[in-house]
């Protein structure tokens, strides 16, 4: 839902970032507004991960020039801690599994350091899995996954769903969604991006990071942006996923040959 | 200059075994034969050192720094070892028994039915048969303990036993030495669940020897929970042979004993069996933790499942080897193991090695070790889930220690091995 006079969320200007001292981020500039869904497609190696791990303070990142706001303060001197108590949510693309730490456990702790930033108070183990239990409704979750550890042996489609089943739990501001839909079939694409879809109100922003069109047959973007070479080459509506889908990235090479050589 | 200092350090050890010799009483009574083994043996060995493979890494000082005049294994179980000394009340459905080497654990209990004594002559019959088929027989720390201990806890388990059999024995006067021994029978289908808790403080030396035998799909879960502190000692054996279709399942957890080595020992004797072998240990100050481990298939179709960690701090050290043989006839044998390791310090050491002999073609072997400091992209997940670092940090080595624990009989939970066992920051 594009409101030219909503909050602004997400300010990204110019931003450089490098890798091991390897530039990868070269002056992108992106605006995101509240009730704004928006799609960043690229090939891999484009920067459109990178993107979503600098956002979150990835350590193995960083950021050589440009600035980001979020709600008009900055971003980036922030600890990840900081900023996903703030409301930024990265959803990962390889969510991690961490044997022994419960998963159950993990999501009540994430939820009470997100409640102490809104000023709400903690929830004890009982009120918790009250809480627990009406959310993976939303992604259609069995409650014993609650039981076993963090992403422990889950498949790639359940993994995907325990990311969902945190976004609902945080509630976050802005929501940043890192190839979400790779590695799932059509049905837990379809739950994934119906939990995504139901958690999207006027008030929050999602950025979808992703490399095909078939995510956003499911969910609809306000905005497309075309990544390359660490920038952000174009920028237009829905239809311009189709058009990708239609000519692949090739002409996104010719493009950026024409750029590199201006 | 080399020579001499080798035959130095051979005569340390050789006098080392014949002084603790020296004032032993004379053998008697149920296990005279196996003393009188263990004996001659120390005498014809000298202690292991580090120009034996098998001991390459593993500095036997704290072990040379106990007097071996002053061990004596008839020092009575004192007052703390006793139940009445505010240990924690073992867990419903747990059968609680204190073994210290010598005097008869199962006086005055009752035995749960499919619980037996074995008698004297079938305990003579099977005694050693499981370290001779886990070709261990000759090792030093098992010479140790047959030359010391006087008493054996055996017992044939013929059906499904819901009661977890507690075992705990209390090193905890100085210069004890507490050899416990254990054999255990497990007719076909049956099922037992053992908890040992071996304890030891001062200058104390604790020797275990454990032998099992699994009959065909009898199920075993052994878990040992070894807590030591100062300049206590621990050697263990874990000796088990398996039938087909057996399930056997170890879990050991390790911590603070000035040195520890421990020896699982598993044979599956016509493999299609399953062998689990968890463990977690932990080397901090100027501590030494070993395993070494070995499972061996004789036979086709067997699975092992193993999972080492371990975690050193300050100056200690961790030392871990894993040996698996899959001779010919072990063919389609699935067998993985994994070696995790957290190094909490930078003077702290850690060696972890696997040692796969794989003769036969149709198999699946995996192996891999991992030593780090707490996972980055672990540490990352969670803050980037509003978590901070530190908590984070708790979190994670917390679920290091939980996915070794977690599989322990449910009655050890009275003996709080987490809380025990997670290091703090």
């Amino acid at each position: 839902m594009i409101r030219p006079d909503a909050d602004l969320l997400l300010d990204i200007v110019d931003l450089h970032a490098t890798v091991a001292d390897q530039p990868i981020l070269k002056g992108v500039n992106l605006s995101i507004r509240a009730g704004e869904i928006h799609a960043v497609m690229g090939r891999n190696g484009s920067g459109k991960s990178t993107l979503s791990k600098v956002l979150a303070g990835h350590p193995a990142y960083s950021v050589t020039a440009g600035s980001v706001r979020y709600r008009g303060s900055d971003l980036l001197d922030l600890d990840p801690e900081q900023r996903a108590r703030i409301g930024l949510f990265l959803g990962f693309q390889y969510p991690v599994e961490i044997p022994g730490v419960s998963n159950l456990e993990f999501l009540r702790v994430a939820t009470n350091a997100r409640r102490g930033e809104l000023g709400k108070e903690e929830l004890d183990t009982f009120a918790f899995e009250d809480v627990v239990r009406d959310r993976l409704k939303v992604v259609q979750m069995d409650a014993a996954f609650l039981e076993r550890s963090v992403n422990e042996g889950f498949s790639g489609g359940e993994k995907k769903r325990n990311e969902i089943l945190q976004m609902a739990l945080l509630e976050p501001v802005v929501a940043i969604l890192d190839e979400t839909d790779s590695g799932l079939d059509i049905d837990a694409l379809r739950i994934v991006a119906g939990g995504v879809n139901q958690l999207a109100t006027p008030d929050n922003a999602t950025l979808l990071i992703t490399h095909y069109q078939r995510l956003l047959d499911v969910i609809t973007p306000d905005f497309v942006h075309v990544m390359a070479a660490g920038r952000i080459l174009r920028t237009g509506g829905k239809e311009l996923a189709l058009e990708l889908e239609e000519r692949g990235y090739d002409w996104v090479d010719q493009e950026l040959a024409v750029l590199e050589v201006a | 200059m080399v020579v001499s200092s080798r035959l130095a350090d051979r005569a340390v050890n050789d006098a080392w075994a014949r002084r603790l010799l020296s004032h032993l009483p004379v053998p008697s009574g149920e296990l005279e034969a196996v003393q009188v083994r263990g004996r001659e043996a120390l005498i014809r060995q000298s202690l292991p050192s580090r120009r034996q493979e098998d001991w390459r890494f593993t500095d036997l000082t704290p072990l040379k720094a106990l007097d071996p005049l002053s061990l004596n294994p008839l020092t009575a179980a004192v007052g703390s070892s006793l139940p009445s000394a505010g240990w924690p009340a073992p867990a419903p459905g747990s059968l609680r028994l204190w073994l210290d080497g010598r005097s008869d654990p199962l006086a005055g209990q009752t035995l749960p039915p499919g619980l037996s004594r074995l008698s004297s002559d079938d305990l003579h019959q099977a005694l050693g048969r499981s370290l001779a088929g886990c070709d261990c027989e000759q090792h030093w720390p098992v010479e140790l303990n047959q030359a010391t201990v006087s008493h054996c806890l055996a017992l044939r388990v013929s059906g499904v036993i819901a009661e977890t059999l507690e075992l705990v024995c209390v090193a905890d006067a100085q210069h004890t030495l507490r050899p416990v021994r254990v054999l255990l029978l497990l007719e076909e289908k049956a099922s037992l669940e053992v908890l040992q808790v071996q304890l030891g403080s001062g200058a104390s030396l604790s020797s275990l020897v454990v032998e099992a035998q699994l009959g065909r799909q009898a199920h075993l879960l052994h878990g040992l929970l070894a807590l030591g502190e100062a300049e206590a000692c621990f050697l263990g054996h874990l000796a088990v042979e398996q039938a087909s279709e057996s399930r056997f399942r170890s879990v050991m957890a390790s911590r603070g004993w000035a040195l520890s080595r421990f020896e699982p020992r598993i044979t599956q004797r016509d493999g299609a069996a399953h062998t689990e072998l968890k463990a977690l240990q932990l080397a901090e100050r100027d501590q030494l933790a070993d395993t070494h481990s070995q499972v061996r298939f004789l036979g086709p179709d067997g699975a092992l499942e193993q999972l080492h960690k371990a975690i050193a701090a300050d100056q200690g050290h961790s030392v871990f080897n894993g040996a698996v043989a899959v001779p010919r006839q072990a063919q389609r044998t699935n067998a993985n193991q994994l070696s995790r390791n957290l190094l909490l310090s930078d003077q702290a050491r850690i060696d972890t090695k696997p040692q796969l002999e794989i003769v036969a073609d149709d198999v699946r072997c995996t192996h891999g070790a991992t030593v780090s400091r707490l996972q980055a992209d672990q540490l990352f997940y969670l803050q980037s889930r509003g978590i901070d670092a530190a908590t984070a940090s708790r979190l994670l080595r917390r679920g290091f220690c939980q996915e070794v624990l977690r599989d322990f009989p449910a009655a050890a939970a009275v003996w709080n091995p987490l809380q025990r066992l997670m290091v703090e920051a």
